[in-house]
């Protein structure tokens, strides 16, 4: 059995996927980050990177609607900033009848209720071409070219490896629990048993998964250990970055820049 | 069946610059000493082992079991992965699995990363070990030091990151604090007796079919010290700054204010140019309509040049 | 004479106590192609991982290539031994198939250059050049297996110890394997279930059970003694 939703990757022939993963990774943290600096109410600004971004999408070639329906994984979030339209001061600009209560939506609220929105969803965006256009491997590359530590560029390699092998375990395990989860249809019989005991027939997959892993962890060394592994990571020097891809990349963070100067001044 | 994030992971744009920031910068300082740490006191086998454990820990938060009303129970895998590894390994799969949760499946943001980090490998880790640690010593050595320790570190664990992960959206004046902090304490409360039950149960199995992992007391790391007294530190300090924080919530909503305020003063820009970039415009709506026509510009050029691209790539022979 | 594997009187016993070997000796030739099978648990996988060091003798010795296997060795013995591992899945732990065939000449102090055609190289010998930039979790069984052993191959041993080769391949996968590891000149010691496959392709069998040899001869007069076969499990 194979594992392939879980690998974001999207091969396409298109500009995007072409780019050098250490240029596309700083370029998409730039766009982050200017999306994050741009102030409450700058909607010209807004109006741009989004714009970009959605030039970025379709470039990607990954789809609209791919995109669209992924970033909605950050919906559930908003709800934590729905108390912000009532509580922020300023001009009140709708009443809402809540109940005996009356709240007041007011526009200062409002303001900053869809700036967030728009950050968060301008930021998703970015981050799933980001890994929808890159295959892991190249993101690896990526987080050595930003000198992440290489220890962590190693054991997140070993984690993507075995995720998948993982989540074969995972699935086994829970179509084992399906298919004994049976419904006699007796009546006052309590079917699934209780939240107690769930939780611990849970928690004995969980221990289960983490025994084979320990089991697994012995056997991955032995195999590194047998090809010359001695506790230190070794790789390659990274190719330099071609002329064109930073150029690229020069471009890039200048227009980012701009448009951040740009939202302080309107 | 699909990856379902949890709701621990703030995703990008809900945390202010300064926050997200000052997040990353504390996050970074505390793994690059755990990265020390461990490169000091283990030995190589452990590079595998903790890849192929953060992997499981990632898996196993895809074993989620229905508790009430659409919730479900997850395992966010911090407690196991202290008492198997210790805290400073444990802090660093931990990261791992946040990071890559992350970069690859957008769970949780790039810029908020350092905060989420915070909240789940190092907060998730510290109290963990401080909670487990402290009723372990209680204990004695007696086997319901390892299910009331588990139980109790896990609760206290998701409690606690939950209340910072409140507190973080307090400070970035993205939600009052006297709403946040009690629903989020609330509702992670209420996620905490499963994650406890569910830690209780991992480590039932394990002491019965390994019980050499769970026995050899990895916690005890001679400089675990340290990480119970952050622990200690980080539990009771938000458990006395919540109530205090949802008390008086003008209080973090005035260093949301501040924050806008040194938001603007620290651009420059804003005073020394004050209407020179676009002159001539100088509503802001004109703007807005300006920004909406030359965004419409540059998706129509792209949208032409994609077409006439792809027109090339399937008709190799004409070109 | 001149022997790639020399075993003298090796015991072990793992950690919990479990004697997996007592008393094994065992001689291999240069160039020579054994089998070594035996039922479930006789310690087949525990003698192997003796080959290169990855366990260590509790008493007697083993030697290869003239080598002594110590703490010492380990870095000569692993150049020269190459142990491909059951599970496909624990053999390539690297994202990409070029990283995994790497690995070994990466550790073994190689230059950029030649690690590169040492890559080539194996994976032209295993027939899977073009899999060179594939995502090793995206393979199927036969593939991963073949690149297993590329990931020895590219070490350039002298000796190539496979742990079940042909466990979990389809017919068609499996001719394949055995086609690839008739071409291979390397001393050959490899543990199976799959006596048809001893028979078509190694010359010489061992017989283990209970962690001790109990035969050592030709594959023929092994595969003709039904009563030592059904002593020990076997079937054809
Ligand atoms: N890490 C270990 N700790 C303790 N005992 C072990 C360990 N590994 C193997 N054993 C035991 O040693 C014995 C020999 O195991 P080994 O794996 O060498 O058998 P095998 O001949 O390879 O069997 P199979 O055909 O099933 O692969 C078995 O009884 C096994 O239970
Ligand atoms: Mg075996």
């Amino acid at each position: 059995m194979h594992v392939h939703f879980l690998d974001p990757y999207k091969p396409r022939p298109s500009l995007i996927h072409a780019f050098d993963p250490r240029v596309k990774l700083v370029l998409a943290l730039a766009f982050i980050l200017a999306v994050a600096l741009t102030p409450i109410g700058a909607w010209p600004v807004y109006v741009l990177l989004f714009a970009v971004i959605v030039s970025v999408v379709m470039l990607s070639e990954l789809g609209v609607g791919y995109v669209l329906k992924r970033s909605a994984l950050a919906l559930p979030f908003v709800l934590a900033a729905v108390p912000i339209l009532f509580t922020a001061q300023g001009v009140p600009l709708l009443a809402v009848p809540v109940g005996p209560w009356t709240l007041t939506i007011t526009v200062e609220g409002l303001q900053r209720f869809i700036t967030i929105l728009l950050k968060s969803w301008l930021s998703i965006q970015m981050a799933i071409v980001l890994a929808a256009s890159t295959p892991f491997p190249q993101l690896l590359v990526a987080m050595r070219a930003v000198r992440m530590p290489r220890l962590i560029v190693a054991v997140v390699g070993l984690m993507w490896r075995y995720l998948f092998v993982m989540v074969d375990e995972v699935l086994r395990l829970l179509r084992a629990r399906t298919a004994r989860s049976g419904d006699p249809g007796l009546p006052g019989a309590r079917v699934g048993g209780s939240l107690a005991w769930r939780a611990r027939v849970t928690g004995g997959m969980a221990g289960n998964l983490l025994v084979r892993s320990f089991d697994r962890g012995e056997r991955i060394y032995a195999a590194m250990a047998a090809r010359g592994y001695d506790g230190e990571v070794r790789t390659f020097a990274l190719p330099p970055i071609p002329t064109g891809q930073r150029l690229i990349l020069g471009i890039g963070l200048a227009v980012l820049l701009l448009l951040v100067m740009l939202g302080y001044l309107v | 069946m699909h990856y379902s994030p949890t709701p621990l992971h703030i995703p990008d744009g809900f945390l202010s610059i300064y926050v997200a920031i000052v997040f990353w910068i504390v996050t970074l300082m505390l793994v690059v000493y755990a990265l020390k740490r461990v490169n000091q006191d283990l030995g190589e086998r452990q590079v595998p082992l903790m890849g192929v454990l953060a992997a499981a820990i990632f898996a196993g938060q895809m074993l989620n079991f229905a508790v009430a009303g659409g919730t479900s129970g997850h395992m966010l895998g911090a407690t196991l992965a202290t008492i198997l590894l210790g805290p400073w390994a444990a802090i660093l799969v931990m990261t791992c699995v946040v990071g890559v949760q992350a970069l690859i499946f957008q769970d949780g943001g790039l810029l908020a990363l350092g905060a989420n980090i915070f909240n789940m490998a190092i907060i998730g880790v510290s109290v963990s070990y401080f909670a487990y640690r402290t009723v372990q010593k209680l204990a004695g050595g007696k086997p319901w030091g390892l299910y009331v320790g588990g139980f109790a570190a896990a609760w206290l664990a998701v409690f606690v990151a939950a209340l910072a992960t409140a507190l973080e959206l307090a400070i970035s004046g993205t939600s009052p604090a006297n709403i946040a902090l009690p629903t989020m304490g609330a509702v992670h409360a209420l996620i905490g007796i499963a994650e406890g039950l569910i830690t209780i149960g991992a480590l039932a199995f394990l002491a019965a079919v390994r019980p050499d992992l769970v026995k050899r007391n990895k916690a005890e790391v001679p400089a675990g010290r340290v990480v119970w007294l952050v622990g200690l530190v980080i539990a009771l300090g938000l458990a006395v700054l919540s109530p205090l924080a949802s008390s008086h919530p003008d209080g973090l909503e005035w260093v949301a204010e501040q924050q806008g305020f040194i938001g603007l003063a620290q651009s420059p820009l804003y005073e020394i140019i004050p209407d020179y970039a676009f002159p001539g415009i100088s509503s802001e709506a004109v703007a807005t309509i300006v920004a909406g026509l030359l965004g419409t510009t540059l998706v129509f050029v792209v949208a032409l040049g994609l077409a006439y691209s792809r027109r090339k790539r399937s008709s190799p022979v004409e070109s | 004479m001149d022997y790639a594997i020399k075993i003298d009187h090796l015991g072990f016993a793992y950690g919990d106590g479990h004697v997996a070997l007592r008393d094994v000796s065992l001689a291999v030739q240069s160039g020579a192609k054994v089998a070594l099978v035996g039922p479930n648990g006789a310690g087949k996988s525990t003698l192997m991982l003796h080959m290169n060091g990855i366990l260590l003798p509790g008493s007697g010795s083993v030697t290869v290539c003239g080598l002594r296997v110590d703490e010492k060795a380990l870095g000569k013995v692993r150049a020269r031994v190459g142990l491909v591992f059951q599970d496909p899945d624990d053999q390539l732990f690297s994202p990409t198939v070029f990283d995994d065939v790497a690995f070994g000449p990466i550790y073994q102090g190689l230059g950029e250059k030649e690690v590169r055609v040492r890559v080539d190289r194996a994976l032209a010998s295993v027939q899977m050049c073009d899999y060179i930039s594939r995502v090793s979790h995206h393979l199927s069984v036969g593939e991963k297996k073949r690149i297993a052993i590329a990931t020895v191959l590219s070490m350039e041993p002298e000796i190539l110890v496979l742990d079940e080769p042909t466990a979990g391949l389809d017919p068609r996968a499996r001719r394949g394997l055995i086609t690839l590891l008739r071409t291979l000149p390397q001393t050959m010691l490899i543990s199976t279930h799959d006596l048809r496959m001893v028979a078509e392709l190694l010359p010489r069998t061992v017989v283990m059970d209970h962690g001790e040899v109990v035969a050592d001869r030709p594959t023929a007069e092994v595969l003709a003694d039904t009563a030592l076969l059904e002593a020990h499990g076997l079937e054809l």
